[in-house]
């Protein structure tokens, strides 16, 4: 196994808002290894969006309280870095692309400027030698004709190009870790594919790990290594990609995996988990997940399930995998995608039966 | 761009014969007589009538108008109805005053202005940030005529650090400091008008453009405060602070009323009061000329400032 670039620990978020402390995070762990595409998924408001933020500590300092956990890079734990270390770390170390790029670029500065200006804050250089390394930048991202289209201010490119631009920007100090924050939501499909396949492509070549959030499950299965899903603030399902495709144990992850379109579903079929998910403001008592899910158990309202393992890749936070819960049937998709996976596992194990070794361990 | 403000000059002429048209009915409609200016109590109707017709007031208006403008375009500006000096002569007189004051005023509050403004916004909601809006609200609902005559009252007449008013003392027209101790109260009253509304403005402004998403590019790239600040917030909130100095500008030739009247300032400012009082139309026709011209001078000017800030404007033909 590859060794572990970035470890969180345990992060819990809130904000100081008028009407009261909002928990955003609430306790996340995850480990990102070298060279890894890590997911995550959630739907808005899941704190996918804040924790990835928090790790480069780009969310407003005013209202934002770090209640406790760590984020441990190369033995330092992030959040105790003065202002100063930080600027070092961001951009050089941990960059971001972020989801608009239409917004994400200062509209009076030339994008040549821009991307010159990024390889010149971590390295001194002269201010045309900048520019050079910033025309190749635009070309490794294939953009056309770099050497005319730097002197070009963002309004003058579509919304691929400057998403590819802002790729640029953020590789400009071959940075360890790229967090990638719904890079392709405002795209177009193919521009999205395109794009995709560019952070994948960098990815490889610069040996980089790239963390990807994103509420689209079909961006997840087009690049990511890992999934984490996330839910009000807290990670409830992780695994390969396989894993939670093909035989995901959270039913918050069955309802993911169930409301994606696929090529037979009828137009009028189209799953929704129903409900809305739960105010930050104030949290339920118990699971968060329990009132919008069909299987939950007496002990969901009473008390938030602790991770169950399922595989040395593979964990979920569902009352569910406890030895003594009752057996439940998923969805008929769900069901279908374990048929799959049981099968491939069967091949790869030689018969061993690998679902349901549902051993309880603690947090 | 070149094509665009030969545009704009091409349409200001229309504009202009417009305003000039409507400023020369309202000044011959407002109620009161020229000519009362000459007239005794010994003085006969015939006499009066004598004294209409050599001010031209016996015409018609719109002959009075033709006359006028006629004289416009041939650069004669006429004489005043006061003291049969040319016009042109006494706005020359009155505007060097008026160009100093005023230059200085805004020189003053945007120099003050422009730096209070930002560390308002970056400090946003902090005690700084509240003394420095509480100070520009201060500033705001004090009248200028109050704020003068507390000043003159304080700093003049209390403690006679200052003179109370006009621009020199007599006899002493080429000595500096004494020109600059006349400066300093109508400055003053001047320039903490203007700095209030620009404060304001700068701070609005700032707040805007750090709370967009291209900062929080600059803050993830790795930037400090200082270079996220000159290169990319400054230019980008400009756009605002360009808008206000362009109407701020035509003040800077056509004066201020209040303050000039209250300082005794002998600029263009209470020369229009004088002028509204003793009816005198021509000097009144060639302030409104020289006023619209400021105004479509700096309109144009702030239009052709945008597109250099902002590479998104542009200008069609």
């Amino acid at each position: 196994m590859s060794e572990i670039i970035l470890s969180v620990k345990d992060l819990t978020i809130s904000f100081q808002t008028l009407d009261g402390k909002v928990s955003a995070v609430r306790g996340v762990n995850f480990d990102l290894k070298k060279g890894e595409t890590l997911a995550i998924v959630g739907e808005s408001g899941s704190g996918k969006s804040v924790s990835m933020k928090a790790i480069n500590r780009v969310l407003p300092q005013k209202n934002t309280v770090y209640d406790q956990g760590e984020i441990l890079y190369q033995g330092k734990n992030l959040l105790e870095l003065s202002e100063r270390e930080m600027e070092k770390i961001r951009g050089r170390k941990i960059a971001m692309i972020f989801q608009d790029p239409m917004t994400s670029l200062n509209p009076t500065m030339t994008v040549g400027k821009q991307i010159a200006e990024s390889i010149l804050i971590h390295e001194k250089m002269p201010k045309d030698k900048a520019m050079m390394e910033a025309i190749e930048l635009m070309r490794l991202v294939g953009i056309r004709n770099p050497e005319e289209s730097c002197k070009n201010y963002p309004h003058q490119f579509s919304g691929g190009m400057r998403q590819r631009v802002m790729i640029a920007l953020s590789l400009a100090c071959k940075p360890d870790i790229l967090i990638a924050d719904e890079p392709t939501t405002a795209l177009d499909v193919t521009i999205q594919s395109q794009i995709l396949d560019l952070i994948d492509d960098l990815k490889a070549k610069l040996n980089m790990s790239v963390i990807f959030i994103t509420h689209d499950l079909g961006v997840v299965a087009h690049v990511a290594d890992r999934v984490a899903v996330m839910y009000a603030g807290r990670i409830i399902e992780i695994g390969t990609a396989e894993e939670i495709f093909y035989n995901p144990q959270h039913p918050y992850t069955w309802g993911l995996i169930c409301s994606m379109p696929s090529l037979d579903t009828k137009d009028a079929s189209l799953y929704s988990i129903p409900g809305a998910p739960p105010n930050l403001l104030h949290m339920p008592k118990g699971d968060a997940f329990a009132p919008r899910n069909a299987y939950a158990l007496a002990i969901d309202f009473e008390e938030e399930p602790p991770f169950f393992t399922v595989s040395a890749s593979h964990a979920a936070a569902t009352w569910l995998l406890h030895p003594d819960a009752p057996k439940v049937t998923p969805p008929p998709e769900i069901i279908r995608r374990q048929h799959i996976f049981n099968s491939f596992m069967k091949k790869d194990k030689g018969g061993e039966a690998y679902v349901g070794s549902h051993a309880a361990s603690g947090r | 761009m070149g094509m665009y403000i030969l545009k704009r000059l091409a349409i200001s002429i229309p504009v202009l014969f417009l305003i000039s048209v409507g400023a020369f009915v309202l000044v011959h409609l407002t109620p009161g007589d020229p000519a009362d200016m000459y007239i005794t109590p010994d003085m006969t109707q015939a006499q009066v009538e004598i004294t209409r017709a050599a001010l031209g007031l016996d015409k018609p208006l719109v002959v009075q108008y033709v006359d006028w403008i006629g004289n416009f375009l041939s650069g004669n500006m006429g004489f005043s109805f006061g003291n049969r000096q040319p016009v042109l002569e006494i706005i020359g007189q009155r505007l060097s005053p008026t160009l100093i004051l005023m230059s200085i005023s805004l020189i003053v509050a945007y120099v003050s202005a422009i730096p209070l403004g930002i560390i308002a916004a970056l400090r946003k909601n902090s005690w700084v940030d509240r003394a420095i809006i509480g100070w520009t609200f201060f500033n705001v609902s004090f009248p200028p005529f109050f704020l003068g005559l507390a000043l003159i009252y304080l700093f003049a007449v209390q403690i006679d650090i200052f003179p109370t008013g006009g621009m020199t003392v007599l006899g002493a027209e080429n000595d500096m400091g004494d020109r600059m101790m006349h400066l300093v109260l109508p400055v003053i009253v001047m320039a903490s008008q203007f700095s209030a509304n620009m404060i304001r403005y700068v701070r609005a402004s700032v707040l805007d453009v750090l709370s967009q998403n291209y900062i929080r590019t600059a803050l993830a790239k790795g930037l400090d405060q200082k270079q996220i600040l000159s290169a990319h917030v400054f230019r980008n909130s400009l756009i605002p602070i360009v808008t206000v100095i362009g109407t701020d500008l035509p003040k800077v030739i056509g004066g201020a009323v209040i303050t000039e009247q209250i300082f005794q300032w002998p600029g263009i400012g209470s020369l229009t009061v004088a002028a509204i009082n003793s009816r005198d139309y021509p000097i009144l026709m060639a302030i409104v000329i020289l006023s619209a011209v400021a105004v479509l001078a700096a309109n144009l000017l702030v239009d052709i400032m945008y597109a250099v800030i902002d590479p998104r404007i542009k200008y069609s033909k």
